[in-house]
């Protein structure tokens, strides 16, 4: 007779188990989260597709704040440390993962990058710490990296469409960033307008920032959301608490 | 491909599950899939049949419950229909994910094998 409900088969167990199979990550990320509070440090994932301008977001922004703010980053590619070097040479002590043929970032993946001497360090004594993911608007969304905020860099010419085709990632975004607006002249049915109700479908609550690398329309804005989240975190207010729908920029 | 990352954590869960018994082989994995969990069905179930051999859960098959994801007003409780913008009309609160997006091992049915 069963062992669980009486029933004639004697050889069948049934074991409840209603864990997900991320619980491994998730608590790695917990560990992260701890050591990036414990610092004082704010850690950024920073996704979206390749080509969308995280890099020179990151880039802009330290240009922008002129070592106001110390900053740190890692860069993941599945080949190349070419997002990392740029990171460097931006004044912005970086270090590449490299992942093969994984397409995401995983909590794992930045507590071994954490182990790098130099790199340790920086992220330690950083008051910003931009984990910026690979190119791709699918599987960075699943991974809980330890982050404080979720940053999704979305690029005018993607065209309006994105957010409705992958709302698995922009409803993690604490933040969407549009870049690129500079070309919004030249292209034809994109509208600011058109993106943020796409938006406003799969993302219930979040930061939403027009601005352009090359122009510098919009970076202070982006800076001053980093430094309100830096502030409301030294008060104990995440990310999450603080829906905000601020537009900037031609609609 | 994440959803081959994903298989190899199932099959560690499935390790976890399935240490209090050593006399028993696992026959059916009950995994339920969230319709924003970021998890493409079929290349989940693509992934968990080349990946169960390395495993060594040869005998291993999976079933799958979808979730449909469900939006809820965070401050009132209210749903949200299919494809409506997600605050809520009612308080203008914004819309929590109430299900749908998590993949989770819900059971593992072991069969005593004889020794």
């Amino acid at each position: 007779m069963c062992e669980v409900c009486g029933c004639g088969d004697a050889k069948k167990i049934s074991v409840e188990v209603h864990a997900s199979l991320l619980s491994d990550n998730d608590r790695e990320a917990r560990h992260l989260r701890e050591h990036f509070v414990a610092a004082g440090v704010l850690a950024l994932n920073v996704m979206g597709s390749p080509g969308s301008g995280k890099t020179a977001l990151i880039e802009a922004t330290a240009q922008a704040l002129g070592g106001r703010l110390r900053l740190a980053a890692v860069s993941a590619d599945l080949a190349t440390s070419l997002d990392a070097d740029r990171l460097a040479r931006a004044g912005v002590p970086s270090a590449a993962i490299t992942t093969g043929s994984a397409c995401h970032l995983d909590a794992t993946m930045v507590h071994h990058a954490l182990h790098d001497g130099p790199l340790a360090a920086a992220v330690k004594g950083s008051d910003v710490f931009f984990l910026e993911n690979v190119g791709n608007l699918v599987c960075p969304a699943i991974y809980d990296l330890g982050q404080a905020a979720n940053v999704v860099v979305l690029s005018v010419t993607e065209g309006v469409d994105k957010p409705l085709k992958y709302p698995v990632m922009f409803r993690k975004a604490d933040l969407v960033v549009l870049s690129k607006v500079d070309l919004l002249p030249y292209l034809q049915g994109v509208s600011v307008a058109a993106i943020r109700d796409n938006l406003m479908q799969v993302m219930p609550s979040a930061g939403f920032i027009c601005l352009s690398a090359t122009t510098g329309e919009g970076i202070q804005v982006f800076v001053d959301w980093l430094d309100a989240l830096r502030i409301g975190r030294s008060r104990g207010v995440s990310a999450a608490e603080r829906p905000e729908h601020s537009v900037v920029g031609p609609r | 491909m994440h959803e081959v990352s994903l298989v190899h954590a199932l099959f560690d869960q499935v390790d976890r599950a399935i240490a209090p018994h050593p006399s028993s082989a696992a026959r059916l994995l009950t995994v339920r899939i969230g319709e924003l969990a970021g998890v493409e069905t079929e290349l989940f179930r693509t992934a968990f049949a080349g990946c169960k051999a390395e495993r060594g859960y040869h005998a291993a098959m999976l079933e799958i419950e979808p979730e449909a994801a469900e939006w809820r007003c965070a401050e009132c409780g209210a749903t949200f229909p299919t494809g409506a913008p997600l605050q809520c009309t009612r308080c203008s609160g914004f819309a929590r994910l109430f299900a749908g997006g998590d993949i989770i091992l819900l059971r593992v049915e072991l069969e005593v094998v004889d020794v």
